[in-house]
């Protein structure tokens, strides 16, 4: 059709005047690109010396070349090549040939022939590196070429032997990203000889060269990525190199020995100077076990790494790596944890502690003791004590993954866990308090455990003490003097960090109803009752009583005896809390009192669900209404979106497709509304006035549907076409409005040019989706495309009018999974009376804090807005570190907005609220070519508007004039 | 055969005046030079006169290395370099070099001003003695002179210890000092590279022990210390003003950081405050954890910790005291604990090990009524507690150095002759084969020298270049094999088989009747005498070692029974 299109255009080239400048300027782009390799030859012939070839080239790269003037360009570089001497160039070419080869649309075995011929005839390392890097690139790119592949490994085996370790280690690369587990035969003079890819890569691992030895293993692990399955041979071999003098080495062949593991977790391999076998899993456990205390803590990092991933392993060995042997002057000795557990188990707690305490206790057989080749022995007790913290955190995750897998491992690694509470730096605490969590199905905490725990709750990071809250949410507590504990230490945190106090509420509301029975002996010492006096009613608005409440209450959800434990004025109070905080205070079964059940039973899925059922219907039934008369459209439209939105109310799970399917329908309602509008039969001086009503339309749809696009999380494509085809008649809808309202002629072109490149964006983004389209507005509209082209504008508004009127309602499939993004924000709060008072011109800091919930990359999309009474509107983009992740789908903003201006006579309040920023320009595929390059990353931040996603906050401040 | 000679003049097969003189390619070295804590009489310092009777040591001794500022491994140093008379250079690293003298000085002052002994060196022989001092960095070579080199590697245990590689042509002695395998609070561990030295000399305080994690110990102190003063009780922690104290000092400072507690802590001034500036000074000596950090605060700018004044002992409210010395048996510790044993809400932590004869042994043994001079009788009435704060590598960290650095051979020094005895046996057990740092490999390049200039070239070239013949070293080997067939068969089936278990390498069958098995050939026989057994020929190079001895032993063990 495009062919067809530029035809026309130039038929009627000399007929209107203003598209025959438009036309030039695209014709003079078309004109530049064969020109290409033309301009390059030239620029080489000029260049006189090697630097300024160099200079040319590196101009070269910097532009992008389309994928029909690739050829072209590599004959001219080719031909370049073979006349330079200076191997700088011939380095930089090789790479630019590289580099071409990847254009997409470019099929680069024509120039894989070139490539191998002047490899042969190279002498300088370097180069041959390089060309040997650009028939990788080759390689890759022809994936499914066996003949190529196989003729590209002969070249790299033929070149393995060079002096270099540069070209070797590229020779290896190519090695392990195109060599087949197919054997070929080779067809030079070793004439019987099979060539088996793992084996040549294999010889290498005893290279001369420790960076050729690191490019064999990379290899071989490239081979297994690739999904060749590894000899088991290679074990011994790659067992060998964990005693290499590098570390690159050593780090790579740990990668190696686990991935042989994995394969081969089963079989048996002899234990050295011993007639014992062994499994492969646990013998290559041990090994890697071994290096976490080895010299470079990259091997270090990378061992304790790949620990937490070896599933297979048997317990015993797993138990092993938590146990250190302790020994004093050859006696045993308990360990801190040993005899922690042993007090706690004789009932002797509080000790205190005594001197000799941990005095070494039975003789040890000299000949037991093994001080190294224990394998496994103590490997997390060496991890977590290591000096980089790197390390560290390695040692947690792999001690959470394989807690995970095996409780009675989770029970035995507590103890370190608890310890790692306590570390130097805050990012390993908070990973082991996070792990903690992820394993505390599996666990119950003792009291002096629990009691380290709680400990940490004073720790002045709040990052730490919200993770700690999280972990208390989820702990299994063994007795009611630990429950009795939680709650004084949180209280004390309540004291000493007011603004936890949310956090702290909801981690009661779990621990009560996690432990209803060890809260009720505690009942009447919490709520300080009497058997015979009342006792003083406490203040409300404590938040310290409340978090009492909120526990009590949990826990007599579940517990119908504990009501009868209350006083008068707690049943008052829980009638308040019930109201005011919902979400921390559960329906309880009082006595006297009509239970209000919200009986919501989450075990129906969604799709037996009634409400899901009515949903889908009510949906159906707008989508049949093809040919009902305006009126009942309109009203039929309406009250689909009123049910939907109180659906959505009354069913949260269904609240995102709720809202997404009725914000269409509004689109849809807005559109029909506009169109009935009287100004399009009215006379044209007349409208003038009305025409507000449809430009407002148009508007307000444009905003629903980035609404739609961005918002929610969960948005499949075949959605965004649908949602971009509403903008589109957004678009049409303003275009035919702005026709009619002004007069003249001028400016309506810019508008058409600007509409129908619209048109053609759309059609080409989504190429794909066009035949599910059918019918539609677009479908029509690309159908009498080239006719608009050559229209008048006046023309084309016609035509776009009439099938604006005509189009269908396109049906808007429901995607599986939605949510709606929504913040809040929790500080600041907007209740203080006191304003923020500050010097004008200077800064004042303000915290904010909010939760974001289903917002997809939170990072680059939300930006803090402050609005200033005088009207003047700030953006603020916080930092990417301001953002948590405290869960799947949520997300907690924790910055501060400097705000300034200029003095005000009377204290006032600014705006603050949440925006959700959005590009749709993201979703155009770029070329390869310009990716990394300087354009493209300003294309990714800019921002094309933004949405408002909170309730906005109202802070009061007040710039004080400065002093002199 | 290198010959390297060691003789400790103290520190052998016990703990204190650490002093070892290595003699290696002709050179002499003395590693230390220490006092010994228990004496007060001559043996309290080495005994030079081993070196020479008379004349001065520089003649004997090419240089001095002192390992860290530990009395017991420099406190001989003025004695030797200005009484004794040395004037050679003495290597240590800069921390060791700042340090040290303050230390000196101090001891000084305990044994002439305390003690009033004379003849002793004075506060001048430390200046000129220290004037003498060279000072390294870490994993800097220094060239002592052409023939003799050392270097220096991160030890852990001290501010600036540091173990020191000495190397005299091709052979090489690692001396290790003290040393610390598990990382502290304000310390990283001992680190050494596969420098596979002829010797190493090593500690072994613990020999037999294997430590806990020292998360316990720490998790244990802060809590105790927590406790106290959540109670509003006073807590004194008395410390030795160098090494473990900053360590403490780092663990309760962070602790109030992050507790955000505001009892005040003090430290008892004195020596301290002139070492707790070294302490900032050299960052880079310190953990990852402060050397990170020091850019936004420097981890020894203490906050919480304060100067103490006599007069503080007395205010109300919580409070943590560091008070020296460690061992409650003088000083400004001792009079606090005096002032404070009365209450039971107080505490007393002791960090470390304490002599027998203290008020810190008493205490720790139970004792809750002491005699204190004139009759009068102390009643403690507040918690003691022990604590073990220890900085030498444990068995496991010994073990651990020995396989990092790949020694030769190993000696064991500064620990108790039977505890040594253990770990003897389990190096030799667990390092039986200890590398070969010189084993054979093959020739990949020659560096040719000429006219003092270097040239690396392939070994071919080498060989026309100066015009010599390649001698090719050759083995071979008969194999007897009983076989009644003819050569040519018995030479077939040696073919067949071979072909059959080398799938990976080139096995070929030449029409001489020979076999080769890449570069190897093999070729049969009859026997002499016995037409019955064929006698194999197997002849390899010397680059084909492997595969030929391989190959010998996989034709000793016969053939297969012919399948036809």
């Amino acid at each position: 059709m495009a062919a067809h299109l530029k035809k026309r255009v130039y038929e009627e080239f000399t007929k209107v005047v203003q598209q025959q400048q438009e036309e030039i300027a695209t014709k003079k782009l078309r004109l530049t690109k064969p020109s290409k390799s033309a301009a390059l030859h030239i620029d080489l012939c000029k260049a006189t010396s090697p630097a300024d070839a160099l200079q040319y080239l590196l101009q070269f790269a910097r532009k992008p070349v389309e994928a029909e003037s690739v050829e072209g360009v590599v004959r001219i570089l080719l031909e370049h090549y073979y006349k330079e001497n200076d191997p700088s160039v011939r380095l930089k070419i090789a790479s630019l040939l590289g580099l071409l080869s990847k254009t997409a649309g470019f099929s680069p075995d024509c120039i894989m022939d070139d490539a191998i011929n002047i490899l042969q005839n190279e002498k300088s390392h370097q180069v041959l590196a390089q060309l040997l890097d650009t028939l990788l690139a080759i390689g890759t790119k022809l994936p499914e070429n066996q003949a190529i592949q196989m003729r590209l490994v002969d070249v790299a085996c033929k070149h393995l032997t060079d002096t270099s370790h540069g070209v070797r280690n590229k020779c290896l690369q190519l090695l392990g990203n195109l060599g087949s587990l197919e054997k070929s035969v080779t067809k030079d003079g070793e004439g019987l000889a099979v060539r088996d890819v793992q084996k040549i890569i294999g010889d290498y691992f005893s290279d001369q060269d420790p960076r050729v030895r690191t490019a064999a293993i990379k290899a071989m692990l490239q081979l297994h990525e690739r999904g060749l399955k590894l000899h088991q041979t290679i074990y011994n071999q790659a067992c060998k190199l964990l005693s290499d003098d590098y570390e690159q080495v050593r780090s790579a062949a740990v990668q190696l020995i686990w991935v042989v593991s994995q394969l081969y977790p089963e079989s048996i391999v002899p234990i050295p100077s011993s007639n014992e076998e062994i499994r492969l899993v646990d013998d290559a456990f041990g090994k890697i076990c071994h290096m976490v205390s080895d010299g470079s803590w990259v091997v270090r990092v990378q061992a304790a790494k790949l620990l937490g991933s070896m599933e297979q392993v048997s317990s015993h060995f797993l138990e092993q790596t938590l146990d250190k042997k302790l020994m004093s002057d050859l006696r045993r000795k308990r360990t801190a944890h040993e005899r922690a557990k042993e007090l706690y188990s004789s009932g002797e707690f509080s000790s205190g502690r005594k001197w000799g305490d941990d005095a070494p206790k039975e003789e040890i057989d000299t000949g037991a003791v093994n001080l190294i080749e224990s394998g496994a022995c103590g490997a997390f007790v060496h991890g977590l004590e290591d000096e980089m913290y790197e390390v560290r955190i390695a040692a947690v995750e792999a001690l959470c993954m394989l807690a995970q897998s095996s409780p009675s491992f989770a029970e035995k690694c507590l103890d370190f866990l608890v310890d790692m509470f306590n570390d130097e730096i805050e990012e390993v605490r908070l990973q082991s308090i996070h792990t903690m969590r992820k394993i505390s199905n599996n666990i119950t905490l003792r009291e002096d455990q629990l009691d380290t725990v709680l400990a940490v709750l004073e720790d002045s990071s709040r990052d730490i003490r919200e993770a700690l809250h999280e972990l208390l949410c989820c702990t299994n507590v063994s007795t009611k003097e630990g429950i009795h504990l939680a709650l004084v230490e949180l209280l004390k945190n309540l004291t000493k960090y007011p603004t936890d106090r949310d956090s702290i509420w909801k981690c009661l509301k779990f621990l009560g109803s996690r432990h209803p029975t060890l809260v009720l002996p505690l009942v009447p010492e919490l709520l300080s009752t009497h058997p015979f006096f009342d006792t003083a009613e406490p203040d409300m608005d404590d938040p310290a009583y409340i978090a009492v409440l909120v526990l009590i209450f949990n826990a007599a959800k579940t517990c119908p005896t504990m009501p009868a434990l209350f006083s008068d004025h707690t049943f008052r109070h829980y009638a308040y809390l019930r109201d005011s905080l919902s979400h921390l205070v559960p329906a309880l079964r009082l006595p006297g009192r009509k239970l209000v059940s919200s009986a919501v039973s989450a075990n129906i899925t969604p799709h037996e669900d009634p409400s899901h059922q009515f949903l889908q219907q009510s949906l159906e039934r707008v989508y049949s209404l093809q040919h009902l008369d305006p009126q009942g459209t309109q009203e039929l439209l309406e009250l689909t979106i009123r049910d939907l939105q109180r659906l959505g109310e009354l069913q949260s799970e269904l609240a995102g497709v709720a809202d997404f399917s009725a914000t269409y329908l509004r689109c849809q309602l807005l559109l029909i509304k506009a169109l009935q509008e009287k100004l399009w039969n009215v006379a044209a001086p007349l409208y003038l006035k009305q025409s507000d009503l449809a430009s407002a339309a148009a508007k307000q749809i444009m905003e629903e549907t980035y609404k739609m696009e961005f918002m929610y999380s969960g948005v499949e494509n075949k959605q965004v076409v649908i949602i971009h085809h509403m903008r589109l008649q957004a678009k049409a809808l303003q275009l035919i409005v702005t026709a009619r309202t002004t007069r003249g002629v001028d400016p309506l072109f810019g508008m058409c040019e600007k509409f129908l490149q619209e048109v053609d964006f759309f059609q080409r983004c989504f190429i794909a989706d066009l035949p599910h389209l059918q019918d539609s507005f677009v479908d029509k509209l690309l159908d009498l495309m080239p006719r608009l082209m050559t229209s008048k504008p006046v023309e084309v508004v016609k035509i776009v009018q009439t099938m604006l009127r005509q189009s269908t309602f396109l049906h808007l499939p429901l995607p599986e999974q939605i949510h709606k993004a929504s913040a809040t924000i929790i500080e600041p709060a907007g209740e203080s009376d006191n304003p923020l008072r500050f010097t004008s011109g200077l800064v004042v800091a303000l915290d904010v804090d909010a939760t974001l919930e289903h917002v997809q990359d939170p990072q680059s999309t939300v930006k803090v807005q402050v609005l200033y009474p005088d009207g003047q509107a700030q953006m603020i983009h916080p930092k990417p570190a301001d953002f948590r992740n405290p869960g799947p789908g949520r997300h907690r903003l924790i910055t501060q907005v400097y705000l300034s201006h200029t003095a005000w006579t009377e204290p006032c309040q600014v705006e603050v609220r949440l925006l959700l920023a959005y590009n749709s320009n993201s979703r155009i595929p770029k070329s390869p070519w310009i990716e990394g390059g300087e354009v493209s990353s300003q294309v990714e931040t800019s921002i094309e508007g933004t949405i408002p996603f909170s309730k906005s906050v109202k802070v009061y401040i007040m710039p004080k004039p400065a002093r002199r | 055969m290198p010959e390297i000679r060691v003789t400790p003049l103290g520190a052998g097969q016990d703990v204190g005046r650490s002093c070892i003189l290595v003699s290696i390619g002709g050179k002499n070295v003395m590693l230390d030079c220490g006092m010994h804590m228990g004496f007060n009489d001559d043996r309290r310092f080495p005994d030079f006169s081993y070196i020479t009777r008379n004349g001065r040591l520089t003649d004997f001794l090419d240089c001095v290395i002192i390992s860290h500022f530990h009395l017991d491994h420099c406190g001989a140093l003025p004695y030797f370099s200005e009484m004794v008379g040395y004037d050679g250079p003495i290597y240590m690293t800069h921390p060791t070099q700042a340090i040290c003298p303050i230390l000196l000085e101090d001891y000084r002052k305990i044994a002439v001003d305390k003690k009033g002994e004379a003849n002793f060196f004075t506060s001048q022989m430390i200046k000129d003695c220290m004037k003498k001092v060279v000072a390294v960095h870490l994993h800097q070579t220094v060239q002592v002179d052409d023939e003799l080199e050392i270097k220096a590697y991160y030890a852990g245990h001290v501010l600036g210890a540091a173990m020191f590689q000495i190397k005299v042509g091709s052979e090489s002695v690692v001396y290790t000092g003290d040393y610390n395998m598990t990382p502290d609070r304000h310390l990283g561990a001992a680190w050494i590279d596969k420098c596979r030295p002829n010797l190493l000399i090593t500690e072994s305080t613990y020999a037999t022990t294997i430590r806990d994690s020292k998360r316990c110990r720490e998790r244990d102190f802060l809590k105790k210390v927590h406790e106290a003063v959540e109670r509003g009780g006073k807590v004194l922690i008395p410390v030795f003003a160098l090494g473990r104290a900053q360590e403490l000092c780092i663990l309760l400072e962070t602790f109030w950081e992050r507790m955000n507690l505001k009892a005040p802590i003090y430290f008892s001034t004195g020596l301290t405050e002139k070492a707790n500036h070294y302490y900032k000074l050299f960052i880079t000596w310190t953990n990852q954890k402060i050397r990170k950090t020091f850019v936004q605060r420097n981890m020894f700018e203490f906050k919480h910790i304060k100067a103490f004044d006599r007069a503080f002992a007395d205010n109300p409210g919580p409070m943590v005291v560091f008070a020296t010395p460690g061992m409650l048996h003088a000083g400004q510790s001792l009079q606090i604990f005096r002032k404070w044993a009365g209450n039971e809400k107080n505490m007393v932590i002791m960090p470390g090990y304490c002599v027998q004869g203290t008020v810190g042994h008493k205490i720790l043994s139970g004792q809750r009524k002491l005699e204190m001079e004139g009759r009068q009788v102390l009643e403690v009435k507040m918690q003691v507690e022990y604590m073990s704060f220890s900085a030498h590598a444990d068995a496991k960290g010994i073990m651990q150095l020995v396989g990092q650095a790949e020694p030769e051979s190993v000696l064991l020094v500064h620990g108790e002759a039977k505890k040594m005895e253990f770990l003897k046996q389990k190096i030799e057990q667990e390092f039986r084969l200890l590398p070969d740092a010189k084993k054979p490999r093959l020739l990949h390049g020659t560096l040719i020298m000429k006219d003092s200039n270097f040239r690396l070239v392939s070994s071919e070239q080498a060989l026309k270049e100066l015009g010599l013949a390649e001698h090719q070293l050759r083995f071979t080997c008969r194999v007897h094999l009983h076989d009644p067939r003819k050569e040519q068969e018995t030479a077939m089936r040696v073919y067949s088989h071979l072909k059959s278990v080398l799938k990976e390498h080139c096995v070929q069958h030449l029409p001489d009747g020979s076999v080769t098995v890449e570069s190897i050939l093999i070729q049969a026989a009859a026997h002499s005498e016995d037409p019955g057994t064929k006698v194999l020929l197997v002849s390899w190079t010397y680059q084909d070692e492997e595969l030929g001895s391989h190959l010998t032993s996989l034709l000793k063990k016969g053939l297969p029974q012919a399948a036809s």
